[in-house]
């Protein structure tokens, strides 16, 4: 088994070879090509099949070096969700063609999951995908997709059979943003800004080797993209008064003219509510590196969710006047969110998506109900039917 | 420092809850709550000396096991979840105390050796609601090798043989037979307190006024991550039980845990039951290692877990129904535990102000 030791002698010897200065494309290819790029992967596909944890390892010391990386934040979701979905369920040639320009970003993707009548039920997705010879017709609406105006790709799940039940009928495509019939349309939010887009899908021919798994497998393919999202939103480690506690721990500290016996109480509750969040966040994170899985990663996701609102709400309050302010309703296309940098209202405002985007925190709460505490499934009208019998 | 429970304390924690199973079932904890005998001394002989919890946190060479405060939160933990009327908080305050001296140049060898094998039970003299950061209190002083005064509302001396008093003087040694303690009709039927008066008690000397202010100061670190281990443990046995009975009682045809009102209400326990599991599990961390961070993981612990016990607790009433308002249940003895621990060593309130100054948030 791949050992830290061995790991760092690898990239070192890969420094000796490659000139972080040099070209920054050329050097993400043959770092990818090294196995250097996610070394939990097989050989050949950018890893070397060592242990998930060693890549913090690998990380560390290309930044030590000051090698060019990949800038996960603006490729997060094909780093995150695409890429061990096709690791998982695809064939060879498509892991062989997507997934090396996915990893050095030359091929941004995108998550065409949501659509308007199909949120918290996923699975009751309306966007219909029907064979015409070696190509599939795909026509319909989703929502909620970040990162669409950049995309290259996106993954895909449509209802290829609309006679049998919801979870049967779905097929998981890899759809080409470039096609004719891909309308991207920005989808502006309350904080004034469009991080994420509608996506508009008329005729859009798909040929059929950008499918992943069978047809009808639509949804088991899904949930390993789904999986894998909330363990990346549930992730990081942190030092204290790391996130928004910090931002009013340092307010209170500079201001001493908002303080008020209330405010402080109310401090101190937060405060310690993001302690133990951290620190349940930092155990999780310790429990997944000694190879004890769980569905921790929904609680880590609730909990962040309830915590951040609360904070920016209390923030605005504790601001008072200032409070009454905003920074900049201009619409812009941000690639990341930059909650640090802008004012308390926008992180007030931009919280209040923390409890529904990747699962509402309902959906996590019966999540945690049923496959945590393994308590009974609520009374369910939908499972059985066919899907075009439903109520919608 | 891990946040994790080692193989070691996996197979403690399986030693400890066999033992409590065995021989201290809820009906037997029940049966003993009206009782003239509120600690079952049999049991903690079982624990503290059979299985050795007493002497976790001793070094080898003083006695002990030579393992750690660590180790002693996960028998805390499994107290708590048997809600087990045995002096392990105010035992291992003492044992804390005891270590201390011996930093300091004191030590009596022998007491905490005796200690460390289970022989004899000591127990830290303290108002069970005493605050976090107060000083000794000066209601007992000593004279001449005697003490004289009273303290209000001590856990756990009923079950001593020698009481370990912290005066403003030093810290004393006095057999359990020579004060008079009066025992106290209490919420908590498992943890029961009384009241201890010292009417001119002989008293050895533990340490002198310096070392026995920095024993007390590590008796309510120590005992402050110990209690949050226990709350966490009472807070998992009444989710436990709370699931068990969601699953198997049906109303209007279905089970009554595929009711999502109460569902969630159980996750978002779960949800603030595993952050006490890691705040719980920083602060018996940082008392073994004796961390500069342990004034704030101690508060921080006892802000947390103090609440997350109760509402588990309050929850695992409401949701039993009826048979969770009788006194046939175990519930209550759970409650009565939680709520009272929630007082006990400071409220959260009080550690919350604690931190104010701790983590330079002031008011």
């Amino acid at each position: 088994m791949m050992d830290a030791d061995e790991l760092r002698d690898r990239v070192h010897r890969f420094l000796a070879d490659h000139d972080v200065a040099g070209d920054r494309l050329a050097f993400l290819r043959a770092r990818f090509d090294a196995g250097l790029a996610w070394v939990a992967f097989p050989e050949g596909l950018g890893g070397l099949g060592a242990p998930r944890v060693l890549q913090s390892v690998v990380d560390d010391a290309f930044a030590a070096a000051d090698a060019p990386d990949n800038e996960p934040l603006r490729i997060g979701i094909g780093l995150g969700m695409v890429a061990p979905t096709i690791v998982r369920h695809g064939t060879q040639a498509q892991r062989e063609r997507f997934l090396r320009p996915l990893w050095t970003g030359e091929e941004v993707w995108c998550q065409l999951f949501s659509e308007p009548g199909a949120g918290s039920d996923l699975a009751a997705l309306a966007t219909r995908a029907a064979r015409d010879g070696d190509d599939w017709v795909v026509t319909g609406q989703k929502v909620w997709t970040s990162m669409a105006h950049e995309a290259r790709w996106g993954i895909l799940i449509a209802r290829t059979d609309p006679g049998v039940p919801k979870h049967r009928g779905i097929t998981y495509f890899v759809c080409d943003m470039t096609a004719a019939g891909v309308d991207v349309r920005p989808l502006r939010q309350i904080t004034g800004e469009a991080e994420f887009n509608e996506v508009f899908l008329t005729d859009v021919r798909l040929p059929d080797e950008l499918r992943i798994g069978d047809v009808g497998d639509g949804w088991r393919v899904a949930r390993t993209t789904l999986m894998n999202e909330r363990v990346a939103i549930g992730g990081g480690a942190a030092p204290r008064e790391s996130g928004m506690i910090g931002v009013v721990a340092a307010t209170w500290r500079d201001r001493p003219d908002l303080r008020t016996p209330g405010q402080h109480d109310a401090l101190l509750r937060l405060w310690v509510a993001a302690e133990a969040a951290r620190l349940a966040a930092q155990r999780l994170r310790e429990q997944l590196a000694a190879g004890q899985p769980g569905e921790e990663g929904s609680a880590a996701k609730f909990a962040y969710a309830r915590l951040n609102q609360e904070i920016s709400g209390f923030e605005l309050e504790l601001l008072a006047a200032d409070g009454l302010l905003y920074d900049d309703w201009t619409m812009r296309r941000p690639t990341i969110v930059d909650w640090q940098d802008r004012s308390p209202g926008y992180r007030y405002l931009r919280a209040k998506g923390n409890s529904i985007e990747g699962g509402t925190s309902e959906i996590l709460a019966n999540i945690i109900a049923e496959r945590v505490l393994g308590l009974p499934p609520e009374a369910r009208a939908d499972v059985a039917a066919p899907w075009k019998e439903l109520p919608r | 420092m891990t946040l994790l429970y080692s193989d070691v304390e996996e197979d403690l924690r399986s030693a400890v809850r066999q033992v409590l199973v065995e021989r201290s079932p809820w009906t037997a904890v029940l049966a003993r709550a009206g009782g003239d005998e509120p600690y079952d001394r049999a049991l903690w002989q079982a624990l503290a000396a059979d299985v050795g919890c007493a002497g976790l946190a001793v070094p080898e060479k003083l006695g002990g096991a030579g393992a750690s405060w660590r180790e002693a939160a996960v028998v805390a933990e499994e107290v708590g979840r048997a809600a087990a009327p045995v002096p392990h908080l105010g035992a291992a305050m003492a044992t804390a105390a005891l270590l201390a001296t011996v930093d300091d140049g004191w030590a009596d060898d022998d007491l905490l050796a005796a200690v460390a094998a289970g022989e004899t039970t000591a127990v830290l003299v303290l108002g069970l609601a005493t605050p976090p950061s107060v000083a000794v209190p000066t209601s007992v002083r000593a004279a001449n090798g005697a003490l004289t005064g009273v303290v209000t509302g001590v856990a756990d001396a009923l079950a001593a043989d020698v009481l370990a008093v912290p005066t403003n003087d030093g810290l004393w040694a006095v057999d359990a037979g020579d004060a008079r303690l009066t025992p106290l009709t209490t919420l908590d039927l498992t943890r029961r307190l009384c009241d201890v008066a010292f009417e001119g008690a002989p008293a050895r000397p533990l340490a002198g006024p310096a070392a026995a202010a920095h024993a007390w100061r590590a008796a309510l670190r120590v005992g402050a991550a110990l209690l949050a281990a226990e709350q966490l443990g009472i807070a998992s046995w009444c989710l436990d039980a709370t699931v068990t009975h969601l699953n198997t009682r049906h109303q209007f045809g279905r089970p009554v845990g595929s009711f999502q009102a109460l569902k969630h209400r159980l996750a978002e326990l779960w949800v603030a039951i595993a952050q006490a599991r890691a705040v719980a599990r920083y602060a018996a961390g940082c008392v073994a290692d004796e961390d500069p961070d342990t004034a704030i993981a101690v508060a921080v612990a006892q802000a947390h877990c103090s609440p997350v016990a109760v509402r588990a607790a309050e929850e695992c009433v409401q949701m039993h129904g009826g048979i969770g308002f009788t006194w046939e249940h175990p519930a209550h003895l759970y409650l009565k535990r939680a709520k009272s621990a929630a007082i006990a060593l400071g409220t959260a309130d009080q550690h919350r102000a604690a931190l104010a100054t701790l983590v330079d948030l002031p008011g």
